[in-house]
């Protein structure tokens, strides 16, 4: 019953507040690419969906759990979000000193991410979903193969403390999509439907999905190192984890 | 121990005071021989499978930066030892105005050295810091089992993860990041030594350091300022940027030199985290006394350059005789003096003249002539300009310095020559001959056989890099003295000659 309830709570604030509530989104084409970990036979085919334009910033998630207390940090049950839960949030609906309102969200767990979009009568992306929409640059759907693409995605790996850059300080993708890559790590609904497993190097003989995207390391393509630490932290993470480096946004389903 | 002591109060409870003074000296005797046949009995336990070595107590491990070591085992048991090491992502300086983000374990590079013994059972907690961005794990060579730790290590930043394992082969090993892309992780910093020391340690010594090359690799050449990108395509071609100790350039130079006095016995634990390159590793002006090859047990002696494959790590030791600043290399030598592979070993103490007298005479030495030498021929020597034709004197004057200095050493002062070597200038019947030959044998140098005087002589003579008019000078020098034909060789035939007529 308690659900029912919360839940028409959030359908009514969803419908109340749409401006508060509900981020901008942008229609993403579907196709069919080869992730990562794919061979032509493993071709992967996205329907259209439609897209967060920015990650969740502290501004919306501390409205989230104003209207959802049972989000906040100190009534979260154990088993959903660990310790690190809003780790630096001054108290229950208080951001830290060194927040910004429009910040990317992080520091929050699977679960609390799940819920929050479901609250927004949308969902997290699919691994496959999200990284067909990040493989474009600002002017092409897959540019992968680019040098400079590559690039950009390592050089962030080595900037520290982009957590608290404010969304949209990074490029608009051919998607219109921001900040897929440089700004924080994204939640993604099958996080750890692909393994790597901690031995990264054992890897090459398992039969996982990994299969080649392992074997591929030993080759000299950018691509697979920037995307392979992607799939990397997705294998470090638990449901429960909160992560200073880790947010979140949502998709929807076209419906017609 | 106890158990005798014990004994030793039953005996003589046994016999209160009944027992006389010549009966308790007995009993004492039969004690002193029962204690000395127990202290071989009692002596510690060797274990045939070092995996039964019991522990006791617990101790948190000493963990040290580079170039330090923790204190020695020394003769302690076995113990359940805490290992907390951190993984902290950080900016550092690879060298001057030259900045580059480090990953580390617990800080610097290479990270903090681990010291345990054969038997330790470890408890090892690595954690990833908040603030970091990626995932890592460890992979420690001293381990026995799958990944070396690596599996029940990956760790995501903001947690931490605990495993343990039992050391079980002593020697120097190595431990490194192994999480995707392996290479990168360990490209950018993340390795590091744990030693297992034998029963008993390692025998003691004066001084103990811990060294570790890596290669680097830069989006920038060597000394391009700024905060510099770790470049993938340069880290799988090999192509490094920075070959370093302890992970920067002047991380063991100037004032962050290790030392010792004269007399001391240095112990280094030499590791090679890579990537890619092997270490010729060598310290100029010493020979190393002992190296543990690979770290293992195999010791070998008196050797002058060791191999430390990345991934590996050997310990060399020696004792330092004399005083002085000695420069530790990779002998892959371009490595030390051109990307950063150098350190140093400063020693302190008295001379010792029987090992090393350092400068004893100084003296000129010129077995070619003191001018630049080139081989023959590559038509381009400079040309000086001389406006007026200089008188006899003049040229003599000249050309006796220019002799001085350039022919001289093979030639000698009175154009004798060294017999079998170097040909006779004085009354030479080859010289004489033919000017236009010798003109264009200083400009040219001469390589071959040739007969002055009778006899053969089969050498090299370099291209003298002297101006024409400094030629036409030295030849009319020797063409006028010792019994010569007195040839007075001017600069336009030198001209002529190398112009070729």
């Amino acid at each position: 019953m308690k659900a029912v309830l919360r839940l028409t709570i959030c359908i009514l604030l969803f419908w109340v507040h749409p401006a508060d509530c509900q981020s901008k989104m942008v229609k993403i084409k579907g196709g069919t690419y080869i992730p990562l970990y794919g061979r032509d036979s493993l071709k992967v085919t996205i329907v259209d969906f439609q897209m967060d334009v920015y990650p969740v910033t502290n501004k919306e998630f501390l409205e989230f759990v104003k209207a959802n207390p049972k989000w906040q940090r100190s009534k979260v049950k154990k088993l959903f979000a660990d310790k690190n839960y809003l780790k630096d949030w001054k108290s229950d609906t208080e951001l830290g000193d060194q927040q910004s309102l429009k910040a990317p969200i992080t520091n929050i767990s699977w679960f609390a991410a799940k819920d929050y979009c479901e609250c927004q009568g949308k969902r997290l992306a699919t691994i496959d979903e999200w990284e067909y929409v990040a493989m474009s640059n600002e002017t092409i759907p897959d540019a992968r193969t680019l040098k400079s693409y590559n690039e950009f995605i390592l050089g962030w790996y080595e900037k520290p403390k982009t957590f608290n850059n404010e969304i949209g300080s990074t490029f608009k993708n051919y998607w219109n999509v921001y900040d897929l890559h440089g700004l924080v790590w994204e939640w993604t609904l099958d996080f750890n439907s692909v393994l790597v497993s901690g031995e990264s190097r054992k890897d090459v003989d398992n039969d996982t999905n990994l299969f080649c995207g392992s074997a591929a390391v030993g080759a000299t393509d950018l691509m697979n190192y920037a995307a392979f630490m992607r799939y990397a932290i997705r294998g470090s993470l638990k449901a429960k984890y909160a992560m200073k480096n880790l947010g979140f946004r949502c998709v929807r389903d076209i419906n017609e | 121990m106890t158990n005798l002591i014990k004994h030793i109060i039953m005996i003589l409870k046994q016999d209160k005071l009944k027992i006389k003074l010549s009966s308790f000296l007995a009993y004492l005797g039969l004690v002193t021989v029962l204690l000395t046949v127990s202290c071989v009995n009692t002596k510690k336990k060797t274990y045939e499978n070092t995996a039964d070595i019991p522990v006791n107590r617990e101790m948190v491990a000493e963990l040290t930066a580079p170039p330090h070591v923790p204190t020695p085992v020394g003769k302690r048991l076995a113990k359940k030892l805490i290992v907390n090491m951190e993984i902290l992502e950080k900016e550092g300086e690879m060298t001057d105005g030259v900045k580059y983000v480090y990953w580390t374990f617990g800080g610097s590079v290479p990270g903090s050295f681990i010291r345990t013994r054969v038997g330790d059972e470890v408890e090892f907690t690595l954690s990833n810091h908040p603030d970091n961005k990626l995932p890592h794990n460890i992979d420690l060579h001293a381990v026995t089992g799958p990944g070396g730790g690596a599996t029940s290590s990956f760790v995501a930043p903001g947690h931490e993860k605990t495993f343990s394992f039992k050391t079980l082969n002593p020697g120097l090993y190595v431990y490194h990041c192994a999480t995707a892309p392996v290479g990168m992780h360990i490209a950018n910093g993340m390795y590091g030594l744990i030693l297992v020391e034998p029963e008993g340690g390692l025998p003691p010594v004066d001084k103990e350091y811990y060294i570790m090359q890596g290669d680097f690799y830069t989006k920038g050449e060597n000394g391009e300022p700024g905060l510099q990108a770790f470049d993938m395509n340069k880290a799988v071609d090999e192509d490094a940027d920075y070959v370093v100790f302890n992970g920067s350039v002047n991380a063991l130079t100037g004032d962050n030199a290790i030392t010792a006095k004269v007399g001391e016995t240095v112990r280094l634990f030499v590791g090679n985290g890579g990537p890619n390159l092997t270490s010729s590793f060598h310290v100029i002006g010493e020979i190393f006394d002992n190296v543990f090859v690979e770290g293992g047990d195999m010791i070998n002696e008196n050797v002058q350059t060791t191999s430390i494959p990345a991934g590996g790590a050997a310990i060399v030791e020696f004792r330092v005789d004399v005083p002085g600043t000695f420069i530790l290399v990779d002998h892959a030598i371009f490595r030390a003096f051109n990307k950063g592979a150098l350190g140093m070993l400063k020693v302190e103490g008295e001379d010792n003249k029987t090992i090393y007298s350092g400068v004893v005479q100084e003296g000129i030495y010129n077995p070619e002539g003191g001018g630049v030498q080139t081989m023959p021929d590559d038509g381009k020597a400079k040309q000086t300009v001389a406006t007026t034709e200089k008188t006899l004197a003049e040229k003599m004057e000249s050309g006796k310095q220019i002799y001085m200095q350039t022919c001289f050493a093979c030639h000698q002062a009175e154009g004798q020559g060294i017999p079998n070597a170097f040909p006779p200038l004085a009354k030479s019947d080859y010289l004489n001959a033919n000017v236009d030959r010798a003109i264009e044998i200083v400009l040219k140098g001469k390589t071959g056989e040739i007969t002055v005087n009778g006899e053969k002589y089969n050498s090299v003579m370099t291209r003298q890099s002297i101006s024409n008019d400094e030629i036409a000078d030295v030849l009319t020098y020797v063409y006028n003295s010792w019994d010569n034909n007195k040839t007075n060789v001017t600069k336009a035939m030198v001209d002529r000659v190398k112009s070729g007529h």
